[in-house]
């Protein structure tokens, strides 16, 4: 009952259901997507109201004459098409501001791989730079899922995670990649979707501000485990993911 | 049964059109010289003094051509798709795990056969030209209307075979230059440029091979079909056909030899 | 059966058995009715798969994939593929292109009736196929019916993708030729077989929403069939066109003895090219059809004709540019994206012209409530609901949260199948005389009472079905997973907290389901029993209804002489009805219906 009456009062708290936010440019895309939802409703509401009036209210006539096209037909269109193009213009401004330009140059990196069906965190390590990988070197029997080839110097301070950690507040540049089909790299608390490609690698960066645990979802068709696969994003405090940082540090240098 | 169920389908019950002056032997063929006069009377556009049954004796004859070019429009779509993935493949490179761009496209020698090939193709459509044109010319298309022997078909037989002939002989010259290649040690799996060499004469070959299945309907329909109009449309529409197939294979063989 | 007096017993294949001549025969009518055939048929597959895909989602304990072979995306995949292409390509295009376009234009036949009987024999020859590819031992394939590389390139990627993915290439293939077959005999019809006074402005709608469908079929499915080639050879002929180098499936490496420069975005263009102008396909007649009944019982002129026909071909013209909105976040480059995300929401201002000239010429008509001018109304709130959601769609930035989740499928559904499926309903309730007259039998008419349980049971269950999943997607549930329970990590509890929506959606589309029934009972009991149809019951104004062309026409009323003298929709005056049908010569017919 209680549990009922907490799920109603969240309806009216928020009527469009969309999962909380926790990225830095999450708000803006909220409020474009909550204008664009409520004008849709309203002119959806608008349309059967002129429909249903229209068609149950009687006057018989010969219908509105074709001189009025004009008024009738292209002035609604006009209007339609005005607010059309102002959502267009604002949406690609966002769209701009999140795709045209990369990420800072201070942002952490982490490249994230996708494979039938688990998603794989590659960070650079101490070093900052990532070792390269191959497919050849791939053997997730003998922890190294990615393929990082042991040879190359910058590989020995790399390491891999199954989960993304990240601190709040600070921009990551995330370097996706796919091992084997096409995967769809999605964390709706982040408001953040971005195909992961073989045989490409595709930067996205964005900028946790919230700390918690969040889901990463893969959102492309990719076989029989789709359903499954999936990962935890965990933002830490700043403190805290130093702490984290130099744990896995440790365990991965020699 | 169908019969019964459409006793109005105009095309089954063989009604003579006598406005058209068909006394047993179809409607009055399209000619040469009627090109300019089509639609029944010299009406351009105007449907409202073009009466129904009497659009002139191209009528049949169009709307086959008709068909035909929407057929051949969507071809050339399936043609412009490739192309486009050949030169998308073509300047798509990629980075590999050193950094390094790699762009592993390695342009196929086009053997010389193909300039051979592509003379034979080009004579083939000269003589289905002329056997197109034998079918309506305008005398011998009255002569044979009229019952008064078959000279157009006559006519025309040997250029339609000469075409056949050319056609073999296109697809075997194909045939030995994938030899070649194959002897070269260049197989369709080799890299990205011999995905498209052979592909792309691939495609066209299928193309071809209809191409020389239709002349073959055309021959046995010169004998065959009673109706001289529908032996003008057999051998016409695979004229045209067999054109643009032509015209594919100077763009195609331009794209091989000079644009990889 | 013996020949009625005057048909022509001279028949050149006498020698072939009647039965065999009945079933294939080139004559339209009965190719049309066959085409209709074949797309209940996969429409009652297509449902019943979908309503499998729901059951399994919402209550998993019942393990109901043991009923129907294949797997969940199996099943998905084969749900998508007949729904689009067998029921929604096949039945308005080539089912009422059939059976209603020779007479709207005035003809008595279609211009090429050997390769209208080819295309059909194909298109079944295509779904026979398709359906068998779930009996082969891992099933059908999984990647969907838009089959994006490597998924479905490497037949190791996972259950199906071997034979099962063979099969379905060349189902789609053969489909496509069929289609281009078809079309091309739809525009060598329009344009060659108009009757005398039919003009391209007296056109009806309908017939403009055929001719630019089969447009669009002609340039999108060749492209279609280009990459299908590409994909058979990736598969089967050891190329790259798609694998890229060092693509790892399964733990083996494809495409290292043969270095390719494959890209998987090089299918996306190829397959989007066609797809989008696809869903048009689907939608364009039944658009044109809307137009037509809402006027012919609002007994009014269609609002704005010119700008109807010109929207018709806008949409048309702008469908094969707007492809790249499918790939917002697959990989395409920022900037094409805004490019694609501007061309995308032109698409609103053509597709609003038409709702405005829909809502005005319903304007405070009091239009009579058959059951066709329902559907058409169905059609308009579904067009509309489903439409507002499109250009949100088409801002890229709304897209990297929405893409690929329910909010989509809801978008599609409600646009494009719901819509697609209420303008096949008023077809089949508006034309059913003509579907059934024969030359021994009057037309009959369907039961408005049935009809009425059927719109309303069908619209409250479209809307409650695929209103709740924007809430859903809107929530962040993707698409295409197999089970919403027993998924690990934070993704599990996102997902479970949706379990209530998605079971009142299931129980929604197991109502909108059984709506059908109504239907089916309406078919079976109207065709035997249907009421007897009048010459022209709606009072319509277009050449399907003229006596001479109707299929019950007599020999000696098929030789007269078709022309059109006036525009479609020429209702004039209020009480008593006073309308002229195109084929009129001058003065209004007075009416005393009611």
């Amino acid at each position: 009952m209680t549990h009922r009456s907490i799920h109603h009062a969240a309806l009216l708290a928020n009527p469009w259901n969309l999962p909380a936010n926790a990225s830095a440019h999450g708000p803006a895309l909220d409020h474009h997507l909550l204008l664009n939802l409520w004008i849709a409703l309203a002119l959806l509401t608008l349309a059967h109201l002129i429909l249903l009036i229209g068609i149950l209210v009687r006057r018989r006539d010969a219908g509105p004459a074709p001189s009025a096209v004009w008024r009738i037909e292209y002035l609604p269109l006009a209007a339609l098409a005005i607010l059309f193009a102002a959502l267009t213009v604002r949406a690609e401004r966002l769209w701009a501001d999140a795709r045209y330009t990369g990420a800072d140059p201070a942002a952490l990196q982490v490249e994230v791989t996708g494979m039938q069906f688990a998603w794989y965190f590659h960070y650079p390590g101490s070093d900052a730079t990532f070792g390269t990988t191959a497919p050849q070197f791939v053997a997730p029997g003998e922890g190294n899922p990615v393929g990082i080839d042991p040879t190359d110097p910058h590989s020995p301070d790399d390491f891999v995670t199954s989960e993304l950690v990240l601190p709040a507040n600070r921009e990551v540049d995330l370097r996706l990649r796919a091992q084997d089909v096409i995967h769809g790299f999605s964390i709706p608390e982040m408001r953040l979707k971005q195909n992961a490609i073989p045989g490409q690698t595709v930067h996205i960066h964005f900028t946790p501000t919230i700390p918690g645990t969040y889901a990463i979802l893969c959102t492309q068709l990719c076989g029989t485990g789709h359903f499954r696969m999936n990962a935890n994003l965990r933002v830490l405090s700043p403190a805290d993911f130093i702490t984290w940082l130099a744990s896995k540090q440790k365990a991965a240098t020699p | 049964m169908a019969a019964t169920i459409t006793p109005i389908d105009s095309e089954r019950d063989r009604k003579r059109r006598l406005e058209d002056h068909d006394h047993g032997s179809g409607r009055r063929p399209p000619n040469d010289k009627n090109d300019k006069r089509t639609g029944g009377g010299d009406d351009g556009d105007n449907w409202n003094n073009r009466p129904q049954g009497r659009r002139g004796p191209r009528e049949k004859l169009g709307r086959y051509r008709l068909a035909i070019f929407f057929a051949l429009a969507g071809d050339l779509m399936f043609f412009i798709a490739i192309v486009s993935a050949f030169f998308v493949s073509q300047a798509s490179g990629r980075y590999d795990a050193y950094n390094n761009y790699i762009n592993q496209w390695l342009p196929t020698t086009v053997p010389p056969i193909l300039w051979l090939n592509t003379a034979t193709l080009i004579i083939s459509s000269a003589t289905i030209e002329i056997a197109r044109r034998r079918m309506f010319q305008e005398t011998h298309a009255m002569e044979e209307w009229l019952g008064i022997g078959k000279p157009t078909s006559k006519r025309a037989i040997p250029w339609l075979t000469a075409t056949i002939v050319l056609g073999l002989l296109f697809l075997t010259g194909q045939w030995l230059a994938w030899n070649q290649l194959h002897l070269q040690r260049v197989f369709m799996r080799t890299n990205p440029s011999s995905h498209f060499f052979f592909l792309i004469t691939g495609v066209h070959a299928v193309h071809l091979f209809l191409g020389i299945a239709a002349l073959m309907a055309a021959l046995i329909g010169l004998y065959r079909s009673r109706q001289l109009e529908n032996r003008q449309i057999l051998v016409d529409c695979s004229a045209w056909y067999w054109h643009s197939m032509g015209i594919f294979w100077l763009f195609l063989f331009t794209l091989l030899a000079f644009f990889q | 059966m013996t020949p009625q007096p005057g048909t022509p017993i001279s028949n050149p294949s006498a020698i072939i058995p009647k039965r065999a001549r009945r079933v294939f025969t080139t004559d339209h009518h009965t190719i049309g009715i066959q085409y209709l055939i074949l797309a209940l048929v996969s429409v009652i597959i297509g449902t019943t798969l979908s309503l499998h895909m729901r059951i399994h989602l919402s209550w998993p304990q019942l393990n109901i994939e043991r009923i129907l072979p294949g797997s969940y995306l199996a099943i998905m995949t084969v749900h998508g593929t007949i729904m689009l292409f067998f029921v929604l390509t096949t039945a308005p295009q080539s089912g009422f292109g059939n059976l209603i376009l020779p007479a709207q234009i005035g003809a008595r036949r279609m211009a090429l009736p050997l390769i209208n009987a080819l295309s059909f024999w194909l298109t079944a020859l295509a779904l026979v196929i398709l359906c068998s590819s779930a009996f082969t031992d891992a099933g059908s394939p999984l990647s969907g019916w838009t089959a994006y590389p490597p998924l479905s390139a490497v037949a190791s990627a996972g259950p199906g993708q071997g034979l099962g993915l063979d099969l379905w290439l060349f189902s789609i293939a053969i489909f496509g030729i069929a289609a281009t077959m078809s079309s091309i005999n739809t525009l060598v019809t329009i344009i060659r077989f108009r009757c005398e006074g039919m003009t391209w402005d007296r056109l009806p709608l309908t017939v403009w929403g055929w001719f630019t469908a089969a447009l669009l079929s002609i340039l999108a499915f060749s492209v279609l069939l280009a990459a299908l080639v590409l994909l058979f050879c990736d598969r089967h002929a050891g190329t790259s066109f798609f694998i890229p180098t060092g693509n790892l499936v399964n733990g083996v490496i494809h495409s290292t003895s043969h270095p390719g420069n494959g890209s998987p975005l090089l299918w996306l263009h190829l397959f989007w090219f066609f797809g989008h102008p696809e869903v048009y396909i689907a939608i364009l007649p039944g658009m044109g059809l809307t137009s037509m009944i809402l006027a012919n019982f609002s007994r009014r002129r269609v609002f704005a004709y010119r700008t109807m026909i010109t929207t018709t071909l806008l949409i048309g013209l702008l469908g094969i540019l707007v492809w790249g909105h499918h790939m917002f976040v697959a990989g395409l480059s920022p900037f094409a994206t805004s490019a694609f995300s501007i061309s995308s929401i032109a698409i609103a201002i053509p597709a609003s012209a038409k709702v405005i000239s829909w809502l005005a010429t319903t304007w405070r008509s009091r239009p009579h409530y058959t059951t066709p001018m329902l559907f058409a109304l169905g059609f308009v709130s579904l067009f509309i609901t489903g439409g507002l959601t499109g250009p949100i769609l088409a801002q890229p930035i709304l897209d990297q949260y929405l893409h690929n989740t329910f909010f989509v499928v809801a978008h599609f559904h409600l646009i494009m199948a719901m819509s697609g499926i209420f303008g096949l309903f008023a077809a089949t309730y508006y034309w059913f005389p003509l579907i059934t007259a024969t030359t021994t039998k009057p037309g009959r008419l369907m039961s408005e009472a049935l009809g009425r349980w059927h719109f309303w049971t069908t619209l409250i269950g479209a809307y409650a079905t695929f209103i709740p999943m924007h809430l859903t997607g809107l929530a962040g549930e993707p698409r295409h997973y197999s089970q919403l329970a027993g998924i690990p990590n934070a993704a599990g509890q996102l997902i479970a907290n949706l379990r209530p929506l998605n079971s009142f959606i299931t129980h929604a589309a197991i109502f909108l389901a059984c709506a059908q029934i109504f239907f089916l009972v309406n078919l079976v009991k109207s065709l035997k029993n249907g009421a007897v149809a009048p010459q022209n019951p709606w009072h319509a104004t277009t050449l399907e209804w003229h006596p001479s062309l109707a299929t019950n026409s007599t020999v000696a009323a098929s030789n007269e002489k078709i022309a059109v003298y006036r525009s479609p929709c020429e209702y004039m005056g209020p009480e008593p009805e006073s309308f002229l049908t195109q084929w009129d010569t001058d003065s209004p017919i007075h009416s005393n219906r009611e």
